[in-house]
């Protein structure tokens, strides 16, 4: 597969007004999920009902944008109707395709709709080209989201291996642990991210102020203690403090945003179809700022510029500061 | 002759097989050789789940004994069955995968990679792939699986389900009865970390925590234990008194997840209990007695949070 030349810009759409924003920010294409446990961003006061994303595709499509639909959690035995409705649904008001991690979900998809097109989503953390060969020949996958564990050489070997395009993370949070296989938030809270959508779900988090700290819990358990005003990440299992060996630290990961915005040039050059900016959970505001900021930098690498320096999506990322994440060396 | 109700037949062909699955930590090659020859020789159990799952750095340690130790099991009469990596991502990695599907061994597959590389092999999906739910229950079983190891975090109401449509499709289901739960792999080296090392120049820190290192709260409370890329939790999952229940929906193997300790003795409690000749609260007792420094947990087969206790 030859490199393409236009790297599509895959934008999230927590709500209808983000998914106006985004497209109207420049977004190539726009994610979105029914309201429901379905998709991995259950969240009260986001997500789409089956009207809302009809009406979201034919403003995206009005203007030669795409849709996709994130039906990417978990469904429980007994209970895979809601799944398989929001396929059917999805099918019907005609999204460009839908993300899907499981494979009971793949299956019925891939028989009950052939011509419905089909994305893997990070959830099914295929990390390696014999996992995506597998979808791809046995559910006829077109595009994989590739975990964010893999290095931008890795990223460039799969490209080329698997036949089929791929779409990678390019904004918003590390990820550190191999996603959809993580079971860290529900031992925690008993609320699985993989079956309910949710990770750190907001009811189980708590603030306490402590003098001039403040300390942050999920389900009770102490994540973090951090001065007002420190930099510090939402509380979620993997961007905690603990204690190992008598040293507090960051175990798993600091609290950092993830932005491939200086390492552009090199994705591109690994064959990548498509940049994925993680925040459905985040404002419209915030989706405008980080849409138009990465607009900016395609559109140069499109004229075969130098992008400008992308600070302004500096002030937007996670704790402030910005790492490259596993695709750089030493991350590991 | 006596005349016997469906049901009386089912409860009789249903008595569960005690595994003892894949050993997560890196303990020295002589001491996990010596570990798998006592429990050849000693250990009440059906099954043996070799392989290295978690670090595709700690396998050529044990290379050299793999061929002793799989001897001595199969001339045991245990069924051995090859674990394979729960994250693949370099051409080694895959080329493993790949050597173990050709293998004589049954193997339980731990990622989707194993999956391609099988081709219609018979295989036990591991704990590592996701199977939620009838869909993938079936169509694991259109693709040749035997078995399929339960995630950790079901409850036993779950367990209940998918065990009947396993049952439906003539498949075994495998449930994770003792040892910390696996919660979370990674491509990044948490015990390197810990110690300022990377996973690259590791200098294999892990190997100092037999049982995973602990990692606990700021306010000191025990919560993860970490071993190389993969995070377990703190508590031992100890699911006795589950064990009924989930026998009795269909439930074919009870797994034990190697730990430092006397597995030949948790084994034989854990077969007494499934064989119904001893109470579940005494085993408690005696597994209290064998690991006193141990914190037991149960929460995800009751629905709750997988780190607590439900009494």
């Amino acid at each position: 597969m030859s490199a393409p030349v236009y790297l599509e810009l895959v934008s999230p759409a927590g709500t209808p007004a983000a998914l106006v924003a985004a497209i109207d920010a420049g977004a190539d294409t726009v994610y979105c999920g029914f309201r429901d446990c379905t998709n991995a961003r259950n969240y009260p006061g986001l997500n789409f009902d089956v009207d809302e994303m009809a009406e979201g595709v034919a403003y995206a499509h009005a203007r030669g944008r795409k849709l996709l639909a994130a039906i990417n959690t978990f469904p429980r035995a007994d209970d895979m109707a809601p799944w398989h409705k929001a396929v059917d649904n999805a099918a019907a008001i005609g999204v460009d395709a839908v993300i899907l991690a499981d494979i009971g979900l793949l299956d019925y998809a891939h028989r009950r709709h052939p011509s419905l097109r089909l994305h893997l989503s990070v959830q099914a953390a295929a990390s390696n080209p014999m996992s995506i060969a597998f979808y791809r020949e046995n559910f006829g996958v077109r595009r994989v989201v590739l975990p964010r564990v893999l290095s931008v050489d890795e990223v460039a070997d799969v490209v080329k291996a698997i036949g089929i395009e791929t779409e990678v993370f390019a904004f918003g949070s590390v990820g550190s642990m191999s996603e959809g296989r993580c079971f860290l938030s529900s031992y925690m809270t008993g609320l699985s991210p993989t079956s309910e959508g949710v990770c750190a779900p907001a009811s189980h988090v708590t603030y306490v102020e402590d003098g001039d700290k403040i300390v942050s819990c999920l389900g009770g358990v102490t994540l973090n203690c951090f001065a007002k005003g420190e930099p510090a990440a939402y509380p979620t299992p993997c961007k905690g403090r603990y204690v190992t060996e008598g040293r507090a630290s960051y175990l798993f990961e600091e609290p950092i945003g993830l932005n491939v915005a200086n390492i552009l040039p090199q994705l591109k050059a690994a064959g990548v179809t498509a940049l994925k900016i993680e925040g459905r959970q985040r404002s419209r505001a915030y989706v405008t700022q980080v849409v138009s900021g990465f607009r900016k930098q395609l559109d140069a690498l499109a004229r075969g510029e130098t992008p400008p320096p992308a600070d302004d999506l500096k002030l937007v990322a996670e704790g402030g500061r910005e790492t490259f994440g596993a695709y750089g060396k030493g991350w590991r | 002759m006596t005349k016997t109700t469906p049901a009386a037949k089912k409860t009789k062909a249903a008595k569960p097989r005690l595994t003892l699955g894949p050993l997560f930590f890196h303990w020295s090659p002589e001491k996990r050789r010596d570990f798998y020859f006592r429990i050849a020789d000693e250990a009440d159990v059906d099954c043996v789940y070799l392989g290295e799952v978690v670090c595709s750095k700690r396998e050529p340690f044990f290379a050299p004994h793999h061929d002793a130790v799989l001897e001595r099991l199969r001339a045991s009469g245990k069924e051995v069955v090859l674990s394979t990596l729960a994250l693949v991502t370099t051409h080694r990695e895959m080329d493993a995968i790949r050597d173990s599907a050709t293998d004589d061994l049954l193997v339980e597959a731990n990622d989707v990679s194993c999956l391609q590389a099988l081709d219609g092999k018979p295989f036990v999906v591991g704990p590592f792939i996701n199977v939620f739910n009838e869909g993938a229950v079936n169509y694991m079983a259109a693709k040749g699986a035997v078995r399929v190891v339960l995630p950790v975090e079901l409850s036993t109401d779950g367990v209940g389900l998918l065990a009947g449509y396993a049952n439906k499709a003539k498949l075994g289901t495998e449930v994770h009865v003792f040892g910390r739960q696996p919660l979370s792999v990674s491509m990044r080296c948490y015990h390197a970390r810990a110690r300022g090392l990377h996973k690259d120049s590791c200098q294999f820190s892990c190997e100092t925590d037999p049982d995973g290192l602990t990692a606990s709260t700021l306010v000191d409370k025990p919560i993860l234990a970490i071993n190389g890329t993969q995070t377990l939790s703190h508590g031992y999952a100890a699911l006795l008194r589950e064990i009924p229940v989930m026998a009795k929906s269909g439930v074919t193997h009870f797994r034990l997840s190697p730990h430092d300790t006397d597995m030949v003795k948790i084994a034989a409690l854990y077969r007494r209990v499934i064989g119904g000749t001893m109470g579940a609260d005494d085993a408690l007792a005696e597994l209290t007695n064998l690991m006193p420094e141990a914190r037991f947990i149960n929460g995800y087969a009751h629905g709750k949070e997988g780190m607590v206790w439900v009494a």
